[in-house]
């Protein structure tokens, strides 16, 4: 069905689709409106799920896990420092292996107070095992909504995934959306380990310095298998659903001596960016990140890169550059800090960081440096 | 591209009235999107909405900086808010107004958004709603189609003074 919906709206339609058993969500700032009309749906009868409000995004992410083990299906959404408030049981999904989604919309963290775009509340859990998406449209959120639950409920992987979308920009712009009839897209979710609630037990899960390790080497082999598996949910989505997707968003990149790098909505802007630019001459392709984690594979090689970068490791540099200067270490790289805290980036000013590129060196848009 | 930039306060409607808007364009068959630009919205304070109808699809998200018509809900915001920042040379200003309004260098169009509200008594929690009647406004400059604007409003709101209200401003806006 062909309509109109906000970023926000469009995650939620996605979820009541894929008919999760539990949702359990902190519903207050900084929650957005995606739980907010997830129990719509539920007060009124339209998806069968049990909504749990908790007193906190920790605790939100603590009944995903417990809902999960019992091999349900479970999906929870915050923002910026809600995000951040769940940390700790990040690692605890991943590491307990079960295949939460959760939509994330990015916005900065405070001080000073901020509500708007930026991918550091995602940047800053990297490293937890979870497999992180990023979208630039309310159609992709909606896409790639469907997409994660078949991601993380695949036996092969079995590993939580993030959805990204930018806070704002696209949580509340109104775009067109079609929604699809999934049929049998998200097959049945199946947990090998799931606790058997029938028959309830405990058992010890202290794991010593023996074992310990080959726990997270199975998270990092899972992640090494989710590149094919991303792909095929994609492929399959292409073919049931007509809309493509992949590892990566390419704008006339084939010819292109200089690539804008980028995750997000400024990926949409900087293709309008590379179409003000090709009319001057400058043969420019607009390369949009979708898979943060796993990291894909790149074809980068002899071309200029501008990197934007909405998040910042201190003391080092743009983290999106960062996870491209260490897999390509030949790149020719400029790195852009750009949109922190929903700072406005245009395509005029995309374009002006491609004319004034300087190779090697790093530029903090807006500051005087 | 048809770039439109909504002022209003906090809590009058800005916001709904661009999506609305966007998805009356939607229905008319274009491409549309509406962006609110706000944080922590309070009652009454300035907000500014925008509203981007194409035949193409649209992929830019900042701000519209060269907006081809501005509404302005509240004509007191006028004190305070430059409106007219970036209009282009025929950029058209819609202001909700009892009386003619005179700014140099632009079309202004006046229509009494409030009166017409109060009339159909589209009153909630005290506050006349504007958000809809200005779409019939809208509808009567041909941003809109009238039979997609009714039905946007529809889609939205099931009490039926919103599309009364718009029918009286589509009548009442003298281009």
């Amino acid at each position: 069905m062909l309509t109109v919906a906000t970023g926000n709206k469009a995650v939620a339609a996605a979820v009541k689709a894929a008919k999760p058993a539990v949702v359990a969500a902190y519903p207050i700032t900084p929650q957005t409106e995606i739980v907010e009309q997830i129990a719509e749906y539920v007060t009124a009868g339209e998806m069968d799920a049990r909504y749990i409000p908790v007193e906190s995004e920790h605790s939100a992410m603590t009944a995903c896990i417990g809902a999960s083990i019992t091999g349900v299906r479970s999906f929870t959404a915050t923002s910026s420092h809600g995000l951040l408030y769940m940390h700790e049981m990040l690692h605890w999904a991943a590491g307990a292996r079960l295949p939460i989604v959760m939509a994330n919309v990015n916005r900065a963290l405070g001080p000073g107070w901020n509500v708007w775009a930026e991918h550091t509340d995602a940047f800053s859990q990297r490293d937890t095992g979870w497999i992180q998406l990023f979208v630039s449209t309310v159609q992709e959120a909606y896409d790639t909504t469907l997409m994660a639950f078949r991601i993380a409920e695949n036996t092969g992987i079995l590993l939580p995934v993030m959805v990204n979308l930018d806070g704002f920009v696209l949580s509340h712009i109104m775009q067109s959306l079609e929604t699809v009839e999934i049929g049998d897209y998200i097959p049945p979710m199946v947990l090998p380990h799931r606790i058997d609630t029938g028959n309830p037990a405990g058992y010890g899960t202290l794991t010593g310095p023996g074992d310990h390790f080959k726990f997270r080497w199975e998270i990092e082999k899972a992640m090494r298998n989710s590149p094919a598996v991303i792909a095929d949910a994609e492929e399959e989505f292409a073919m049931r659903f007509g809309r493509k997707y992949g590892p990566v968003d390419e704008y006339l990149c084939d010819d292109a001596d200089v690539l804008i790098v980028s995750m997000g909505t400024l990926g949409k802007e900087a293709e309008v960016a590379v179409d003000n630019l090709r009319k001057e001459g400058i043969k420019a392709g607009s390369l949009r990140i979708r898979w943060f984690r796993p990291f894909p594979e790149l074809d980068i090689s002899d071309r200029d890169l501008v990197v934007l970068d909405r998040g910042y490791s201190f003391g080092f540099g743009g983290v999106l550059t960062d996870s491209i200067k260490s897999r390509y270490r030949d790149s020719s790289l400029f790195s852009v800090v750009a949109g922190l805290g929903g700072q406005e980036v245009t395509y005029d000013d995309i374009a002006e960081f491609v004319r004034n590129r300087r190779m090697g060196e790093e530029y903090w848009f807006g500051v005087d440096a | 591209m048809f770039e439109i930039r909504i002022h209003s306060r906090g809590g009058q409607g800005g916001v709904t009235a661009a999506r609305l808007l966007a998805m009356a364009a939607f229905l008319d068959k274009k491409h549309a999107t509406a962006a609110p630009f706000y944080g922590a919205e309070r009652r009454g304070a300035p907000v500014t909405s925008f509203v981007r109808i194409d035949s193409e699809p649209i992929k830019i998200y900042s701000q519209i900086r060269s907006p081809n018509l501005i509404v302005v809900l509240d004509a007191s915001i006028m004190d305070t808010v430059d409106v007219l920042q970036g209009i282009q040379k025929a950029g058209t200003v819609l202001i909700n107004s009892p009386h003619p309004v005179d700014l140099p260098g632009v079309k202004v169009l006046t229509i009494d958004l409030t009166g017409i509200a109060l009339a159909v008594d589209l009153v909630v929690s005290g506050s006349p709603i504007l958000n809809t009647p200005v779409l019939g406004a809208l509808a009567r400059m041909g941003v809109i189609s009238r039979e997609s604007a009714e039905a946007a409003i529809r889609d939205m709101f099931s009490d039926e003074r919103n599309v009364k209200a718009a029918e009286a401003a589509y009548k009442e806006l003298v281009l």
